[in-house]
């Protein structure tokens, strides 16, 4: 259990680390917190000749507020998401969705952006990015700098649209202003901090007369990506959610679900967990909501 | 051939100079190239919490970071816990008295995450002690005398104790 030799850098800057990952090609990784990566490297599924330490850049770790937007360097670290006081209450799915991210010693050193470029597909922040319609921003030197939406950047397990020799650079999370707005995040796991077995996230808006005027769910760990279900939520617009609703819509949901089977779920376990779970969060959503 | 990195890390308050191979992790520096082998080696992979340290003061696990990426920084780790070398703590005091421990074998990690945890929030609830040990596993005590211990430490009753 441990690492296979590599040669390390840190790198000094930005432009710097994009010209090691130009340089070493598909030998290099980047690594900031690292708490997705060691574990690869101890168990030897990943061997990178080079590590590129990005983990100092100060570049990654600006954070931007705007009325609608937050941008968010890649390389904040998810318990300052979780912590901080200031901007972080703009975003309380994403605060929610932290407090499943596996534990308070992993989210001392693990990054957002780092989750986000692992993509697990159980992990939470980036079910919460899809569904809340984040935009991930990346540059290389053959490319550039370019940004894509969630919807397109997260392809498979482990497999997002970042090229061998791009960085994340920074997330663009979307912000409710106005509105009575509840958010909710749950899931299903062996013990607390562990792979989900299934998650859900939901954020909800409701106007004066207390109907949906805004709504985005999606639920983790039953396929090989995170999933959102924009069409569904579109359908409640307008309407006072009841139990009712809220559970139809949630079994919908999960009969699109793919779930794999392992050792701890079946996939109609898998599926049922997701129907319940999306449910809670639906409810749960507008309870806040209407506070 | 893989290049050496010079590191400086301060350790229980001492500067240690050493090159590094860079897969070294955290906790095989502290315990090989120290000899601080308080800090125990668990699963190698981030699952079980033993390896624990503080780093700059909060908690992480030493064997999901290599040393040459804590060049700079300050460790604690559970022999810099007591205040004076051959003493106790007080939430190691509370670990003897509750029974906090059987084998051992998770009892550093499990200190470093309450010592923590008491650091941030000095009345800690048993719902917070919970969660902060929730990263740390335990198979001999069944969690709830390590809980005792921390609501025990932190309850003022311990102060009495002599």
């Amino acid at each position: 259990m441990k690492a296979a030799a590599f040669d390390y850098v840190r790198a000094e800057s930005l432009t710097q680390a994009l010209d090691f990952l130009t340089r070493f090609g598909g030998e290099a990784k980047l690594i900031a917190g690292g708490q997705s990566l060691v574990p690869m490297m101890a168990m030897r599924l990943a061997r990178p000749a080079w590590l590129v330490d990005i983990d100092r850049l100060p570049a990654l770790k600006d954070v931007t507020v705007e009325s609608r937007r937050i941008r968010m360097g890649a390389g904040v670290r998810q318990k300052d998401v979780e912590h901080g006081a200031g901007w972080q209450a703009a975003l309380p799915l994403v605060r929610k969705a932290l407090r499943w991210v596996g534990h308070q010693q992993t989210r001392n050193r693990g990054t957002v952006g780092g989750s986000l470029a692992y993509a697990d597909p159980s992990a939470e922040l980036p079910l919460a990015c899809l569904v809340l319609g984040g935009v991930l921003h990346m540059e290389s030197q053959s490319r550039g700098a370019r940004s894509v939406a969630a919807n397109d950047f997260f392809l498979g397990p482990m497999v997002t649209a970042i090229a061998e020799d791009e960085c994340l650079t920074a997330i663009d999370w979307p912000v409710w202003r106005s509105g009575r707005i509840g958010t909710s995040f749950e899931e299903t796991a062996i013990r607390h901090g562990d792979f989900a077995m299934a998650s859900a996230a939901c954020q909800l808006q409701l106007d004066g007369q207390g109907a949906v005027s805004a709504l985005a769910m999606g639920l983790g760990g039953v396929s090989g990506t995170p999933l959102s279900f924009p069409e569904l939520a579109a359908q409640l617009i307008g309407q006072r959610l009841t139990p009712d609703m809220a559970k139809d819509v949630a079994h919908v949901a999960a009969a699109q679900c793919e779930p794999g089977n392992d050792m701890h779920a079946q996939a109609p376990y898998r599926r049922h967990l997701a129907a319940v779970l999306l449910e809670r969060v639906l409810l749960n959503s507008a309870a806040e909501a209407a506070l | 051939m893989i290049r050496k990195q010079a590191i400086q890390i301060r350790v229980n308050g001492t500067d240690y100079q050493r090159d590094v191979e860079p897969r070294t992790t955290l906790v095989d520096f502290l315990r090989d190239e120290l000899a601080l082998t308080g800090t125990h080696v668990g699963c190698e992979h981030g699952v079980c919490g033993a390896c624990s340290v503080l780093l700059d003061s909060e908690p992480v696990r030493s064997c999901c970071m290599f040393a040459v990426q804590a060049d700079g920084m300050n460790v604690t780790t559970v022999e810099g816990l007591a205040p004076v070398r051959g003493t106790m703590s007080s939430m190691q005091d509370a670990f003897c008295e509750k029974h906090a421990l059987q084998c051992g074998y998770c009892t550093p990690g499990m200190l470093i995450a309450c010592t923590a945890l008491v650091a941030r929030t000095p009345r800690p609830s048993e719902a917070q002690v919970r969660e902060a040990i929730g990263g740390n596993l335990c198979r001999c005590t069944g969690y709830q005398q390590i809980v005792d211990a921390v609501l025990y430490a932190t309850s003022g009753e311990s102060a009495a104790h002599g």
